[in-house]
């Protein structure tokens, strides 16, 4: 399907959901609270059937105080990809599970959680992946701070 | 007592009832971090019954090394070599989807001559990558000459490996802008050699594990993945297609010189591990025809078209590209804030995603059979990690 038929095929879908630029392929910006809905209807409806999510991951924007979350998905049936993007406050990051669409969300969330700290209502499980369940911090957001960190280059 | 002939099923069910003086419980039992079917250090813990797995619970962390975190620190092409050490079967590829997405974004253009080596290491390295598998899956399983069979082949296109790339593992061969070295002047008749040798051997392979009566026991109808399951669970690869789903990058969004290539990709039907394994074998196949198709048309032309000193910057944005490694679709995400650094730096791993079918084929299956479906992944656990 074609970038723009796309799009606008979303805003129908939901009008309040805004197209990113700046992205390599199809882009949507949309709010936290409606995502979870949104989300059942990209995969539910037959036109868009996007029944992969490829990735899910996190952004921290430290300057502007959020947590970007990222979803790709891509439709088999139809070969269309779509980037999904929705955005939290740093201080209280909180928003809905994907686990019940897509299975894998469920260890793609434990994910971003244990790295960024985000957490998600309604997981089945939420606990740490990677790091032991004692660990402090979260090692993805640019503020992490631990005793065993080297000094970042200054060009960097 | 009257009189009564039992058989084994009821004697086995008896001791299942709760009270029975014959009764089992329920316990869990750590299958790794070091066992030598889980290939690496990943760590499962089991719910058993008996013999019978109830619930699998996978434990990572074992090898993270926050490669992530280290990419937000690196130029662009001081994190090439990041990919080898994720994969480390696959490192042309690896470092193959991190070049592509960095040319992608900076909009680098390439010539025939960088895509057509590129797509054959990508071959060449399939095929290492899959007979390494096949070994490990013949010793898993209690076979252990095909260990031997597989490595000693490997072995010949290490050799290739080590003679263009100057490494055997990790290779950091693939640059943003083309290919660290030229082709050794050995490359085109060593691989022909390769050719000639090792296309006999798959009969050998068929005749030394695929037809063996105890390994198809083992395998078919064993660890069932069906279609829409392995969808919701993320499973790309040889796992997925193992299902019966048709996805493979090369063909549905072809890059290298894919587009000008003949070639079939095999699907399975019942999604068991027999099916992966059969897939595997057969891609095996379609890759040895691939490198057939070009090996004696690698075009003419430079191989590097970037000053080694130039700093890439990728404009602002984000980018996602993605290919087809051996295990399945690998997927690298890049945020950019314009600079000389990645803003974040995200990778879509197959192995990743493809472990977490296990918690769904395992349990109600015996503990033998999880050794086998965890072999049929063909997980590497370092790229589970990162």
């Amino acid at each position: 399907m074609e970038t723009q038929t796309l799009l606008e095929k979303l805003t129908a879908l939901e009008p309040t959901v805004m197209p990113r630029e700046k992205s390599d392929c199809p882009a949507i910006t949309i709010s936290p609270e409606l995502l979870l809905g949104f989300m059942k209807k990209l995969k539910a409806e037959p036109s868009l059937a996007f029944n992969i999510l490829c990735t899910h991951t996190a952004i921290d924007w430290i300057a502007e105080n959020r947590f970007e979350l990222i979803y790709q998905l891509y439709s088999l049936e139809h070969a269309h990809s779509l980037r999904v993007s929705t955005s939290v406050p740093r201080d209280n990051p909180l928003l809905s599970s994907m686990s019940s669409i897509w299975r894998i969300a469920q260890w793609q969330e434990r994910e971003v959680y244990d790295l960024f700290g985000v957490l998600y209502h309604g997981h089945p499980d939420l606990r740490r992946l990677f790091l032991e369940d004692d660990w402090k911090g979260f090692p993805l957001r640019k503020d992490y701070q631990d005793d065993f960190m080297l000094e970042k280059p200054e060009w960097a | 007592m009257g009189l009564g002939i039992s058989t084994l099923e009821k004697r086995i069910h008896l001791s299942k009832e709760t009270g029975s003086p014959l009764s089992t419980q329920e316990y869990f039992v750590n299958m790794g971090p070091q066992h030598p079917s889980t290939h690496g250090v990943l760590r499962l813990v089991l719910k058993l019954d008996g013999e019978t797995v109830k619930e699998v619970i996978p434990v990572l962390g074992y090898i993270h090394r926050g490669i992530e975190k280290i990419a937000e620190h690196q130029t662009y092409r001081q994190s090439v070599h990041l990919g080898d050490r994720l994969d480390y079967l696959s490192a042309f590829t690896y470092n193959w989807a991190f070049s592509m997405a960095v040319e992608k974004a900076a909009g680098i253009e390439l010539n025939d001559r960088i895509q057509t080596i590129r797509t054959l290491f990508a071959e060449l390295q399939r095929i290492q990558s899959h007979l390494l598998w096949w070994g490990v899956f013949g010793m898993d399983l209690g076979a252990f000459t095909p260990f031997l069979y597989g490595f000693r082949d490997r072995e010949m296109l290490t050799d290739i490996f080590e003679e263009t790339a100057g490494a055997r593992l990790t290779m950091n061969y693939i640059q943003p802008g083309g290919l660290m070295y030229d082709l050794h002047p050995n490359f085109v008749k060593k691989v022909k050699n390769f050719l000639k040798y090792f296309k006999p051997k798959l009969k050998e392979y068929d005749a030394l594990l695929s037809g063996n009566i105890i390994l198809q026991q083992r395998l078919r109808k064993v660890g069932i993945l069906p279609a829409e399951q392995a969808l919701s669970l993320g499973a790309t690869g040889p796992v997925l297609r193992a299902s019966g789903v048709s996805y493979d990058l090369r063909k549905q969004e072809p890059y290298g010189v894919y587009p000008q290539l003949k070639f079939e990709v095999p699907i399975g039907k019942t999604g068991d591990c027999w099916d992966r394994y059969w897939i595997r074998l057969e891609e095996i196949r379609e890759s040895l025809h691939l490198v057939e198709q070009l090996i004696d048309h690698i075009p003419e032309g430079k191989f590097m078209l970037m000053k080694p000193a130039v700093k890439i910057k990728i404009p602002e944005g984000s980018y996602y590209t993605r290919l087809e490694t051996a295990r399945g679709v690998l997927g690298v995400f890049i945020v950019s804030d314009g600079k000389e650094v990645p803003y974040r730096m995200h990778f879509r791993t197959p192995n990743f995603n493809n472990l977490w079918s296990v918690t769904a084929m395992a349990p109600g299956g015996r503990l033998a059979d999880l050794v086998a479906i965890l072999s049929s992944l063909d997980i590497v656990v370092p790229d589970i990690d990162r």
